[in-house]
């Protein structure tokens, strides 16, 4: 088989990579541009319901968020499987969102708080007493803009 | 010290693939692809509940009454029905198409400037006569959807019937907005329509009101 003895003769050319880099760093810019950075970690278990009539939240900033649902499983020991509010990183009681919400309003500019978004993350299957009482608690600081966050429920018309 | 000149030594590009690499795989782990988004809604200022006198007078027909259990059963108008029928029915009660005595009452933009003017509300007033430019002398419906629900509803009903209800309006809107501009009312503009957008939001006021909570049907 005289066809493999070629020795060195001739080497295997190598496929040029030199546009490997800039195919690399257009997925990186598209993944860079395209990432919202997680803003808490959760530590509720946290399914949105599905809404069709959803809109998008404008400006990220002025945006606050609360999340309610079931403690995740390492933390059941000490809180229980009842919903909780999450405000921030920690757990917190009904009566702390008052207290959240103006801190959060202190940060702003004053002529922007009328913009202000509260936005309820809230898991699926929560009932809906909890989610009263954080309202109750919204009308009384005058949070009133709020939003029940929630995935697009793809519909067949 | 007459070197001979080296030529210019290539700098190794291949490893710049390899930071990208880095880089990239970064960022796709910590993405969270998806955009905020849910169902816009707007609460009743709060009133304290030592001022919470009998609330004004609305007639019964005028009042679209939708009630939801601890089962997440739905009564709507005194009648047990699904989610899935909600927004017809809310629909035909907004419109009230073929002005039936049970459906809510209607009144000309004519009369609602008069009544504006006698109480010397002119901010009202202005609004009333600009929708009238764009829209022409049309009937406005007395509409209020009431939405009561349980302590034990669960959340995921509770967006699902916001959901619908909101369909409803955005449909009835859609459905003016197509006949009088030739545009869906997402589409219009909201800095060079602007006029346009609240004439229809004069016409069709996204009024559902929530009641206080209540134990319907009771704890479970």
């Amino acid at each position: 088989m005289a066809k493999f003895d070629r020795k060195g003769k001739k080497e295997g050319q190598a496929i040029n990579t030199a546009a490997l880099p800039d195919i690399v760093f257009m997925l990186l810019f598209f993944f860079m541009v395209a990432t919202v950075l997680r803003e808490v970690e959760y530590k509720i278990k946290l399914k949105l319901p599905e809404a069709s009539e959803i809109k998008k939240l404008e400006k990220k900033s002025l945006v606050t968020y609360i999340y309610v649902g079931e403690p995740k499983l390492q933390y059941q020991k000490l809180h229980g499987t009842e919903p909780k509010i999450q405000l921030n990183d920690a757990f917190a009681r009904v009566s702390d969102i008052q207290d959240y919400i103006i801190g959060d309003r202190q940060t702003k500019n004053e002529d922007e708080v009328p913009f202000m978004t509260t936005s309820l993350k809230v898991d699926m299957d929560t009932k809906m007493g909890i989610v009263t009482q954080i309202k109750q608690e919204l009308r009384k600081v005058s949070a009133l803009k709020i939003n029940y966050s929630s995935r697009k429920k793809v519909t067949v018309k | 010290m007459a070197r001979r000149a080296r030529p210019v030594q290539e700098i190794n590009g291949g490893s710049l693939a390899d930071i990208a690499f880095l880089l990239l795989i970064f960022f796709l782990v910590t993405t969270t692809m998806d955009v905020d988004s849910g169902l816009s809604r707007k609460l009743p200022p709060w009133v304290p509940p030592e001022e919470i006198d009998e609330t004004p007078p609305i007639k019964e027909r005028n009042v679209f009454i939708v009630l939801v259990n601890s089962n997440d059963q739905l009564l709507v108008e005194n009648e047990p029905m699904d989610v899935r029928y909600l927004k017809d029915k809310a629909i035909e009660f907004i419109k009230n198409p073929r002005n039936k005595e049970n459906l809510p009452e209607k009144e000309l933009l004519s009369e609602k400037i008069k009544k504006a003017q006698d109480k010397g509300n002119m901010k009202e007033v202005r609004k009333l006569e600009t929708t009238q430019r764009l829209l022409g002398n049309i009937e406005i419906s007395k509409q209020v959807i009431s939405l009561q629900n349980d302590m034990s509803t669960s959340y995921g009903t509770y967006i699902e019937v916001q959901n619908e209800l909101i369909a409803a309006y955005n449909e009835v809107r859609d459905e003016l907005s197509m006949q009088k501009f030739g545009k869906k009312y997402d589409d219009l503009d909201p800095d060079l329509d602007k006029d346009k957008i609240d004439a229809i939001k004069e016409v069709y006021p996204q009024s559902i009101s929530e009641a206080e909570p209540k134990n319907i049907g009771g704890n479970k």
